[in-house]
């Protein structure tokens, strides 16, 4: 909402001097926000002038140009900028002749752009200044020549200040207007408001007026035959008739400036005066062409199919929820949101009906919206329109038509007013301190709710409290407190630090999400975040499970079962800001991998980034949300509740991690360690490591994965034997590493961190260290180069039993002395006792237990 | 050195090492104390000269091994008439005593000196250390947003977390936001198909105090932090994901004066000591009264003014009432506040591109705390 200065001013008493920015400042206090502010950036000298004569040239162009000599300042004076009292200035416009009044603009003015004006040469002549159109001027669109004084009805003296004489002088401070407050879609509002913010008297201007009922009827019927959410269509239907208007009357100049400071355009007296007073008291109004209505006025529902040309010319096909107004032709407006071209106000137009209505917030709101037609009207109904005020609004345009127009009052009317009293609300005593935590004497509140218009009755000690006509959002004894503590001031309110009862701290979960982010950041990945729309592509790859490798057939059926496309279970965002990715991601590496790409783009070549975020994973087959949702304002049924909860779509948390480049980097005395799958089983293991939980690692097979080198992680599922799939890890298919512009080698890992928290033990418990001396030996089996050495691994220790302490893998041989297709791998084992030292043949047993278990699963055989 | 004197004793002429002064010193003692003390002055002598361990080997095989005069002397030990035996014995047992220990403390000085000399030798340029460690980075969003939620976790409050694809109940109808208030259609909100299922991308992080009020017991101080959307473009001031830290706290007696002091406290443990809150009138539809939160703080970005930060005000009647809860008997209140924008204001960002493209030199400034 913007609010010209001059006219807030006619409400309040605006001291002299006083700026916008002193506007603002009071009404942000009382909780409307500044936006902006407005002016029409014209500097002066900028005088009327008289065309004295002018001659035409034909230019090499074809155009003609005038030459004009214009009397800029009375004879014997000198004008504004100083210069003769007659100026030569060339104009390329032709709507004018001699003896009329122009706006001049002399050297060293300026005009909107900005555009400072000086003498130039120009066809052959010194233009000395220039004389302005109405848009070169800020005030409308019109361009089609210059500005004729006379067609605004003013004749003033030449060499009078143009400036204040059209109102170009005033400026706005724009608001912003909250839902819940329409009447300050108002000046009327606006000016109260501003009296609550700096209590200088407010007149309001709707006591202003005498309202005349009218006394022949003019014939409207209400017949909503489907209220929406049981609310009538229309309250209030108000009808006024002015016959005799002269249509080739102006807008008055200051009447133009001011709607141009609100951001309307000039259209013709009739329609800039139902906008005028719109603005003025915040009734949307609408004037018909008298001579064009068949019969009196039914407002009613549309029916299915019904069709209608607004006023912008479209033929729109309306709904059986939109209200109408029509006559006994058919639709002649859609109420609240824009009129019919068949009543327009033309040209033509010399008997006007004026409408001032009150239609259902709701209604209006669903009919703008679904006809995509938001407007000044359609803006003020949705948010409440004082039902009170059409009456008035309508005498004011009454009253405006017979003074700028010429029209006659007729006595031709309706006053239809169904509107709901407004109920009176018990305030209990000491429920806005109570609510506030401020003591607010009695007075203080009684003050308040006069101040913002309410009426009040003492009840047992409470007050009965009616809001006024204009504030339908003071619904209960909140809203009050709510007024009491804004007028009085919220700075007032003292800061009082509530005891919360003692807490538990973070969760276990948010403790892990939390350690397992320092962990990885500490071990040299740098966190991201990334938004989490993607293609449909991206989450059938990455979004696919990953599955056990299938050994030796792997390479043909692998291959064969990654080509084949498959069709993620994933949702799709309605709205989307980029058409390219409308889904969310069921996977979080591909938002992580464009990032990779961004930073090496951006020549950093060693990149090591993680994400923690949810990810969208709906099951196939189950539809969720729920199509009919349960009213707010009351506790869901317990079905209603599991139901909502239900229709939730899976959304677990994960952590990413891509590497690219080197791990380290080439150094003195360090050679350069390239990322690769294991840098990724690394950020793994810092995730167990992290969590307290064993991932446990197997070769597996995922379609945006390199066959050979992706690992299946698993964690132990409570107490059973079983293992859960949490996600996997290693380097991604060289085609996809291409098809997202990243080197050959991009080392991943994707790991479901809900399945692991829900591994991770509260409480860890430890088993007690030995210290009596450790046994050390070492271990070289052969076996078939398909053997997991995690597999050798677990059947050696499991075989070792629990002597053995320690078994970790030191050398993976192939080559000489081992067959082909055979490999040699080597643990270093360390056993120790539990009471005593070892004797070395207690050791070896253990040893050779462990090869004889390794003997029976794998076919291991020691290489001494 | 002072050997007490002894009387001579003759040597052996079958000592084939005995010098040939000793031999003719007649008759002076077979070990005179002149031949001692010499002896012992030339092993003094020589192992203060000795500067290496490998020359105070061979000093130690000169005036202390088999062959050396002191070891000649000792050996005509034998030779010495009895009544003597004590006398020359105390006389060589001295010297030799004296000579070991000299050889011992030279042993340690030149074994250190040489130490630090190899050490010297190590030196090394400190400045071009090789690295197989990396830096890595928490992203500033996330450490902001994990230090807000300490403060209030020290209060005694909890962390409530909830979905980001959520039912439009949760986000707007049980948030009073009417389906037809232009509230509702104030949100930028992302829909995902189908729309008539009701779930939206959350607008905010509101939805989950009703998922509190609807899962805890009574009284509940919850914080929740968590990423939202908006369908704004992303520019220097918008991205259409971000995050929100929101408050809540529902208590028999609580009122807006309790929500200024849990403002005031977060925003000094945030900023600093001398962070200030101002509340202005606005509008949300789960809050009444409504207030705008604006903090300020000297060390601000372009100095020290007031900045909108977000929104707050006191439980609307109807949320509690979307959570089973009796208006009449509890009040609370709630907060909501921006962490992009409080990384920009206290951090300095001063585009938002920085914040959401990834850029590892980017958190990589901030490394492990903010």
């Amino acid at each position: 909402m913007r609010v010209p200065l001059s006219w807030l001013g006619e409400f309040v008493d605006l001291a002299p001097g006083t700026t916008p920015e002193d506007v603002h400042a009071a009404l942000v206090s009382v909780g409307l926000e500044e936006e902006d502010i407005h002016r029409f950036e014209v500097s002066g000298p900028i005088v009327v002038g008289e065309v004295l004569e002018f001659v035409g040239e034909e230019q090499s162009n074809g155009k003609t140009i005038n030459w004009c000599q214009v009397r800029v300042a009375p004879e014997g004076e000198l004008a504004a900028d100083g210069g003769p009292a007659v100026h030569g200035i060339i104009c390329g416009a032709h709507n004018f002749a001699v003896g009329d009044k122009v706006v001049v603009t002399l050297p060293g003015a300026s005009l909107p752009g900005p555009f400072p004006i000086a003498a130039r040469k120009t066809y052959g002549h010194v233009s000395d200044g220039m004389i302005a159109s109405a848009r070169e001027l800020g005030l409308g669109d019109e361009h089609d020549g210059i500005l004729l004084l006379s067609s605004l009805g003013i004749d003033a003296p030449v060499g009078t200040d143009a400036i204040p004489l059209l109102g170009l002088d005033d400026s706005a401070v724009e608001i912003n207007v909250t839902p819940d407050r329409g009447y300050a879609f108002s000046i009327r509002g606006v000016a109260r408001e501003y009296s609550h913010a700096t209590g200088v008297p407010f007149r309001d201007p709707a006591l202003a007026l005498t309202v005349v009922a009218p006394v022949t009827r003019f014939p409207v019927t209400i017949d909503d035959q489907a209220p929406i959410r049981d609310r009538t269509g229309a309250t209030v239907f108000v009808t006024r008739v002015v016959r005799g208007v002269d249509p080739t009357r102006p807008t008055p100049a200051w009447m133009i400036a001011r709607l141009g400071l609100v951001g309307i355009r000039s259209i013709s007296l009739v329609v800039d005066v139902t906008n005028y007073v719109m603005f003025e008291l915040g009734q949307p109004l609408h004037g018909y062409d008298l001579d064009k209505l068949a019969g009196g006025i039914i407002v009613r529902r549309a029916t299915a199919g019904e069709k209608f040309t607004t006023l912008d010319a479209v033929t729109r096909t309306l709904n059986i929820e939109d209200l109408l107004i029509t006559d006994e032709s058919g639709p002649i407006g859609l109420a609240g949101v824009m009129g019919g071209a068949n009543t327009e106000i033309s040209s033509e137009t010399v008997n006007v009906l004026v409408e001032a209505a009150n239609f259902d917030p709701v209604s209006i709101a669903r009919s703008a919206r679904r006809h995509k037609l938001p407007s000044e009207a359609s803006k003020r109904f949705e948010r409440g329109v004082d039902p009170q005020v059409a009456a008035v609004a309508a005498a004011r345009v009454v009253q405006l038509l017979v003074e700028l127009a010429g029209g006659v009052a007729d006595n031709l009317g309706s006053v239809y007013n169904e509107a709901p009293a407004a109920q009176p609300i018990l305030l209990p005593t000491g429920f806005v301190s109570g609510l506030i935590g401020f003591a607010y004497t009695g007075d203080e509140v009684r003050a308040a709710l006069v101040d913002v218009g309410a009426s009040l009755e003492e009840a047992d000690g409470d007050l009965q409290v009616t809001p006024p006509s204009w504030r339908p959002d003071l619904t209960d004894k909140w809203t009050l407190a709510e007024e009491v503590a804004r007028i009085v001031g919220y700075d007032k309110i003292p800061s009082v630090l509530p005891v919360a009862p003692p807490g538990r701290g973070l969760t276990h979960t948010q403790t892990l999400r939390r350690t397992v982010a320092q962990t990885l950041a500490a071990t040299g990945h740098s966190e991201v975040l990334t938004y989490p729309f993607v293609s449909e592509q991206a989450n059938n790859l990455f979004g696919v499970a990953v599955v056990p490798s299938q050994t030796d057939t792997d390479s043909t059926d692998g291959a064969a079962a990654s080509a084949a496309p498959v069709a993620v279970p994933q949702m799709k965002v309605a709205n989307p800001l980029d058409g390219e990715a409308p889904y969310l991601r069921s996977s979080i590496l591909p938002g992580m991998l464009q990032i990779a790409h961004r930073n090496r783009s951006r020549g950093l070549v060693d990149v090591a980034i993680y994400e923690q975020g949810l990810v969208f994973r709906p099951v196939a087959g189950v539809s969720y949300g729920m199509a009919v949702l349960p009213a707010g304002a009351a506790r869901p049924s317990t079905q209603d509740e599991a139901a909502l909860n239900a229709g939730i779509v899976p959304q677990p948390l994960l952590v990413g991690v891509v590497l690219i480049g080197n791990d380290v980097r080439h150094q003195p005395g360090q050679a350069a360690v390239a990322a690769g799958w294991q840098s990724a089983l690394a950020a793994v293991q810092q995730v167990a490591l992290a969590t307290g939980v064993r991932i446990e690692v197997r070769q597996g097979r995922h379609p945006a994965m390199h066959p050979g080198r992706t690992a299946e992680l698993f964690v132990a599922a409570p107490g059973t034997a079983a293992t859960v799939s949490v996600g996997f890890a290693g380097e991604l298919l060289p085609a996809v590493a291409d098809d997202y512009d990243l080197p050959a080698v991009v080392a991943v890992a994707e790991i479901n961190l809900a399945l692991v928290f829900a591994q991770a033990g509260v409480i860890n418990t430890v088993t007690p260290i030995r210290t009596m001396p450790a046994a050390t030996q070492d271990l070289s089996l052969v076996v078939a180069a398909s053997v997991p050495a995690a597999d050798l691994r677990a059947a050696v220790a499991e075989g070792a039993g629990d002597l053995l302490e320690s078994i970790e893998l030191v050398d993976d041989y192939r080559g000489a002395g081992v067959e082909p297709g055979q490999k040699s791998l080597t643990f270093a084992l360390r056993f120790r006792g539990e009471e005593r030292t070892l004797t070395a043949a207690e050791a070896s047993a253990a040893r050779l237990a462990g090869v004889a278990l390794a003997a029976d699963r794998f076919g291991a055989t020691l290489r001494e | 050195m002072s050997v007490p004197s002894v009387p001579p004793e003759p040597t052996t002429p079958s000592d084939p090492a005995a010098p040939d002064a000793v031999a003719s010193a007649q008759p002076e003692p077979l070990i005179s104390e002149d031949a001692v003390n010499a002896a012992v002055d030339a092993a003094l002598a020589a192992i203060a000269a000795a500067t290496t361990t490998a020359a105070l080997k061979r000093v130690r095989s000169e005036h202390a091994g088999e062959s050396s005069p002191l070891s000649k002397l000792n050996a005509l030990m034998r030779s010495v008439p009895g009544n003597q035996k004590a006398a020359a014995g105390k006389l060589v047992g001295q010297a030799r005593g004296a000579v070991t220990k000299a050889l011992t403390a030279r042993e340690d000085e030149i074994g250190a000196i040489e130490a630090a000399a190899r050490l010297l030798a190590e030196t090394v340029d400190v400045t071009a250390a090789a690295s197989a460690w990396k830096a890595g980075a928490r992203h500033p969003i996330s450490l902001l947003t994990e230090r807000a939620a300490d403060v209030f976790v020290a209060m005694g409050w909890e962390v409530a977390e909830g979905p980001e694809l959520e039912s439009e109940w949760f986000n707007f109808d049980g948030l009073n936001f009417d389906e037809d208030h232009p509230a509702r259609a104030m949100q930028d909100t992302f829909f995902v198909e189908p729309t008539d299922a009701h779930l939206v991308l959350r607008t905010q992080t509101s939805p989950v105090q009703l998922r509190a009020l609807l899962s805890r017991e009574l009284p509940v101080y919850v914080v929740a932090p968590g990423r939202v959307f908006r369908t704004d473009e992303l520019d220097a001031t918008h991205t259409p994901v971000f995050h929100q830290i929101e408050g809540i706290a529902i208590d028999k007696g609580l009122t807006m004066a309790n929500l200024r002091g849990t403002l005031d406290h977060f925003v000094q443990a945030l900023f600093g000591p001398e962070a200030k809150v101002r509340l202005r009138p606005n509008y949300f539809p789960f809050t009444e009264p409504s207030a705008e939160l604006d903090v300020w703080h000297p060390t601000f970005k372009d100095g020290a003014r007031w900045i909108e930060w977000g929104g707050c005000g006191m439980v609307h009647p109807n949320v509690l009432r979307s959570a089973g809860i009796d208006p009449e008997v509890y009040s609370g209140f709630a907060f909501g506040v921006g962490v992009e924008r409080a990384v920009m204001f206290r951090n300095d960002v001063k585009d938002m591109h920085d914040m959401v493209e990834g850029d590892i030199r980017f958190s990589q400034q901030y490394g492990m705390t903010i």
